[in-house]
């Protein structure tokens, strides 16, 4: 029988090989951040501002102090600058935001904590914090674009480090284009809405503090928690085997790990956090919305003679936060003339962080749109138009691409797909009652690395340990890092044990930016490898040309271990020693000197329309990918449709409303935050097209983690087009402005 | 969630009684100083929101064998209010005979809800007006009598156009009260001061001044079963739902219709709404501008016209006069085309 879900492997891919931890999670035996049982553990519940600006005049906090069970109640009047500063992730720090934990009386965004009730029990906590009364003093609050107070500034007058992509001269070349494009889009602010909520657990031995969170960089929490507690890294150590979802959201130091470590130090027993799922949109981090404005200017048989790309981001107050997502978007395509720009927009909100391919999901639904509408205006396929501006160069600096399968990507998706029997004009296809629309677009992501280590040991029993504080964010880290190892060194991967998520463990860089399989499995490969040296084995290839076990028993020695350091190409001198210290920068992509690195895809969509009510629905979606090596199929298959689920909420049902008056979210909640149900996802094909790129590091591995996401919206709104003749150019695409306009 | 006296209650006659005593405290919903608990997926919510704190909760699921059979005769259907929504949803004979109320329970909530949550219940579940449900929102008549309505001038993509006032236009956010509504079903009522029947219509109050009084029922009173008279409209009836997602939401515009075809004359139609009002909402005057004509496209738009006449939108929901007109004109041109 076929398994969709286990592909068979092809060229440069790797064996389905079930997942390392299936077992552990189907059976229970798998134990999240919150299951762990820490005993006399008391428990904080959150209280979060009611406000999105000002301050807060005075607490009452009688009521909640009389319930029985209640131990404390931490606010700004018993905290204040406890809690030393670190710096704003996009600065080199670890922080989710730059403000301090309970540090003062002011409000700089609505659901801001502003005090943490700590009982006996859940329950209590939770009881006395809707105990607490508050009387603040209200400014009023500047919500999202456009609203009074909003303060704009360009990226490059905040970022040192932003610079904006031009080339040629793009006014003179759209001035005098014969076929051209002006046109503007939107999308909204999104939160990753883990099901895994932000629970922290802390407990202190003497002056050692142990922390339970899920994190997707425990080097980073480590570090920066130590800093802010102002105790050494070695007083810390962070857990976090398994991650219930985190898209980004588990990234970044948020401010709740401080307050819990001082509530435990404080109380003298251990402290658990389970935020709410309504408190989890102003914990953590969320997409920021954006504005595009696009003009693309073309010659009569298609080809890009003019781009320009201004891209416009609401961040929060105090930290400059930006996705910049015109690097990519600028470079995808063959054109002469392009310039680009990026506004970010100041606003009363929380700030914002990274979420699933955050730079290329909102900047690709404006471009890949565009590019539809271009393809109108020129009454050219939609796919012929890419295939006459495919590119092996980046249009910027003309440097080469490492590899590029773009144009096959489309191809195989094409012929999966039957878009040869599609009737270009809109509105011509239809079965009964509903309208049926075909639509694509070009998927594409930065192979981006970071140093890692790794430490592999091999035992005379032919079982091998692989050891590396990865995170196992579903990604399936730690089944392709054990098939490296049992690769490597010529064991059975049921034999290879693997640990991660523990700082305990030897670092490894924080998992975004898709830089996990290819970093940690290259650090891996090379400890591998120094074991193969050590007993004898003198071949490069991926598996061993001697027995190594039998070498090992042979020598009569107990183990062999190696501990490797690996360093990407282009990354920083200084870059291992930032690994330690939790502040490894990924680096690829566009950034490099000397070349660019990215995987490519191409997704091709069938919606259909009501036409009457005018209600959309995806029931066929095709996706193909080349990403360099693939690791594991199964694995690789579920991150790519992973990705293109993301893709269909993000374009039909995500959006965090923003109450403009309040500056605060509204639908904080599961029932109104929608996201795809399984009746929303029917038929989800992926293909994964072989790509060998000898480039991008010894394994050849590019990241599949994010790319599914991107550009999936943009071929909704493509075919909601054909299927329609309306061109939605706001995210989500809904019903609203459909049904007025039918 | 602050803390509560839990009672079980021993019979429909007793269960009452944990509301006396109690009369002097506060009356308004929400701070009601007894609720009755049964399948429990909209009280203990808003508890653990602290939006309703009771006093008191009265569990009246030991009163299920009273109240939770169904019977089927030629007189119609008669449903115990502590039926849950998945049996009532998945009766053979509802399917057959009365497709309106199975549909409408169908599509409603998810299946782990359908199978906890009664149908008493269900006509009493709260409005998902995201102000209401979250009590950090200092502004909501329905929550606190006479501070304001944060959705007037907030987010209201999803609320009323129709039924509403300057105080709330929170939705009704249910799907099978519209269907009883269309079947005119009536209401049998327990409590202190005796029993009473009441049609369905009568038993949800358009919020006006007082949003925060949902219901004519008094302190006490209890749903015990739900009626619904048999008729040549029953069969030809369907539930139609439309909403961003495939399932699991709550509606953005929905109708009941129930159908009596006289050959290709209307002789009897019902229309309710829902998604669309603050209350389960029949819309009488489209109804009437049917009866004796034929059903196709120019009578069921003028009709579906009609329905909303008076619509009043805000900032984000005017989306819902069209929408609302086109769910009517497609559902009854669906109901046009079943089997009577």
């Amino acid at each position: 029988m076929v398994d969709a879900a286990a592909p068979a492997p092809k060229a440069n891919m790797g064996d389905p090989v079930p997942r390392y931890d299936a077992r552990a999670k189907v059976t229970g035996s798998a134990l999240y951040a919150s299951d762990v049982a820490l005993p006399d553990v008391a428990y904080a519940f959150l209280l979060s501002s009611a406000i999105a600006k000002g301050r807060i005049k005075s607490f009452d906090l009688r009521e909640a102090r009389a319930l029985p069970g209640v131990l404390d109640i931490l606010t700004h009047e018993n905290i204040g600058e406890a809690i030393r500063k670190v710096k704003f992730f996009t600065e080199g720090g670890p922080a989710s935001n730059s403000i301090l934990p309970l540090g003062s009386a002011e409000i700089a965004y609505g659901g801001q904590t502003i005090a943490v009730v700590l009982a006996n029990t859940y329950e209590v906590a939770r009881d006395a914090a809707h105990r607490v009364k508050v009387d603040y003093e209200v400014d009023r609050p500047t919500a999202t674009f456009e609203s009074p107070g909003a303060v704009d500034q360009e990226l490059a007058t905040q970022n040192k480090k932003h610079d904006d992509p031009k080339v040629g001269d793009f006014a003179a070349a759209y001035a005098t284009a014969p076929v051209k494009i002006d046109v503007a889009y939107s999308t909204p602010a999104q939160h990753h809405n883990p099901i895994e909520l932000f629970a922290t657990q802390c407990g202190w031995n003497g002056s050692q503090l142990t922390v339970h969170e899920p994190s997707q960089n425990v080097y980073g929490l480590k570090n920066g928690l130590a800093t802010q507690l102002g105790i050494e890294p070695s007083q810390v150590r962070v857990v976090s085997p398994f991650i219930g979802g985190a898209f980004g959201s588990k990234g970044a130091l948020t401010q709740r790990t401080a307050l819990v470590a001082i509530a435990a130090r404080k109380l003298g027993r251990p402290v658990k956090l389970v935020p709410t799922r309504e408190q989890g949109f102003t914990v953590a981090t969320y997409r920021a919305e954006t504005k595009h404005r696009i003009k693309l200017g073309a010659t009569r048989d298609g080809k890009l003679q003019a781009l320009s790309h201004d891209g416009f981001e609401v961040t929060s107050r105090p930290d400059p936060y930006a996705v910049a997502g015109t690097d990519a978007s600028t470079r995808m395509y063959a054109c002469p003339n392009i310039t680009s720009n990026v506004t970010i927009v100041r606003a009363d909100r929380s700030t914002p962080g990274f979420m699933r391919a955050p730079a290329e999901t909102p900047y690709f639904f404006a471009l890949e749109s565009a590019m539809d509408e271009l393809a109108v205006a020129l009454a050219m396929d939609p796919v012929e138009l890419r295939r006459l501006n495919d590119t092996m160069k980046e249009p910027i600096k003309s440097l080469p691409y490492t590899s590029r399968t773009l144009m096959p990507c489309f191809d195989q998706a094409s012929e999966a797909f039957g878009w040869s029997k599609r009737n270009p004009q809109p509105g011509s296809m239809r079965d009964g009652d509903w309208l049926i629309g075909w639509g694509c677009a070009t998927s594409a992501y930065p192979t981006q690395m970071a140093p890692a280590t790794a430490r592999v040991s091999l035992f005379p029993d032919g079982t091998a340990r692989v050891e590396a504080a990865s995170h196992e964010i579903g990604n399936g880290i730690y089944t392709v890092a054990g098939q490296t190892a049992a690769e490597r060194l010529g064991v059975p991967v049921g034999k290879v044990q693997v640990l991660m998520g523990d700082t305990d463990l030897p670092p490894a860089p924080v998992s975004g930016g898709s830089i996990s399989t290819a970093s940690v499995c290259s650090a891996v490969a090379q400890a591998c490898d120094a074991i193969r040296a050590k007993l004898g084995d003198n071949g490069t290839g991926a598996v061993p040309t001697v027995d190594l076990v039998a070498t090992l028993k042979e020598r009569g020695l107990g183990s062999v271990q190696e501990y490797a350091e690996w360093m990407p190409h282009g990354a920083a001198k200084g870059g291992m020693q930032m690994l330690y210290k939790g502040a490894a920068q990924p680096i690829g992509g566009a950034k490099l000197p000397d070349r660019i690195q990215f995987a490519f895809g191409a997704q091709f969509v069938e919606v259909r329309v009501h036409a009457r009510t005018r209600e959309i629905r995806v029931p066929r979606i095709v996706g193909a990918f080349a990403s360099g090596r693939i690791m594991n199929t199964r694995t690789a298959h579920s991150q790519y449709m992973g990705g293109m689920i993301w893709g269909i909420g993000s374009a039909l049902h995500e959006k965090t409303e923003i109450d403009a008056n309040a500056a605060r979210y509204v639908n904080t909640n599961l029932a109104d935050y929608l996201v795809p149900v399984n009746a929303d996802v029917v038929d989800v094909q992926v293909i994964m097209v072989p790509e060998e790129d000898t480039l991008v590091n010894p394994l050849g591995i590019k990241g599949i983690g994010e790319i599914g996401i991107v550009g999936t919206s943009a071929a909704i709104a493509n075919a909601i087009y054909h299927a329609t003749g309306q061109r939605l150019r706001d995210l989500p695409l809904r019903i609203d402005s459909l049904v007025e306009a039918a | 969630m602050r803390p509560f006296l839990y009672d079980r209650a021993a019979s429909t006659e007793s269960a009452p009684r944990a509301f006396d005593g109690l009369k002097e405290a506060s009356l308004i919903q929400g701070r009601a100083p007894a609720e009755y608990l049964a399948g429990g997926t909209t009280l203990l919510d808003l508890m653990k929101l602290d939006v309703m704190q009771p006093a008191r909760v009265v569990d009246i699921t030991p009163l299920e064998p009273q109240h939770g059979s169904i019977a089927i005769s030629d007189a119609g259907l008669r449903l115990g209010a502590l039926v849950k929504m998945s049996t009532a949803a998945d009766h053979p004979a509802v399917i057959k005979t009365y497709p309106v109320l199975a549909q409408s329970l169908t599509l409603a909530a998810s299946a782990q809800l359908r199978n906890m949550a009664t149908l008493g219940g269900n006509l009493l579940q709260r409005t998902r007006c995201n102000y209401f449900r979250d009590t950090s929102w200092s502004a909501c008549n329905k929550r606190n009598p006479g501070s304001g309505c944060a959705a007037l001038d907030g987010l209201n993509r999803q609320h009323a156009i129709l039924g509403a006032s300057q105080d709330c236009i929170a939705t009704y956010p249910g799907d099978f009260a519209q269907a009883l509504m269309a079947l005119d079903a009536t209401l049998d009522i327990a409590g202190p001061s005796g029993s009473r029947t009441i049609p369905i219509a009568t038993l949800h109050k358009p919020p006006g001044s007082t949003p925060h009084i949902e219901t004519t029922l008094a302190p006490g009173e209890l749903i015990t079963a739900l009626s619904i008279p048999a008729g040549p409209w029953t069969r030809r009836s369907l539930y139609l739902k439309i909403r961003d997602r495939q399932s699991y939401e709550f509606a953005l515009a929905s109708a009941a219709i129930a159908l009596h075809l006289d050959g290709d004359t209307v002789k009897d139609v019902r229309i309710a709404l829902g998604g669309v009002a603050s209350v389960p909402w029949r819309a009488r005057d489209a109804e009437a501008s049917l009866i004796g004509k034929p059903l196709n496209e120019a009578t069921a738009t003028a009709a579906a016209r009609m329905a909303f006449v008076g619509s009043a939108p805000r900032t984000h929901n005017a989306y819902k006069v069209t929408l609302g007109q086109k769910t009517v004109v497609r559902a009854l041109l669906q109901a046009a085309t079943l089997e009577g």
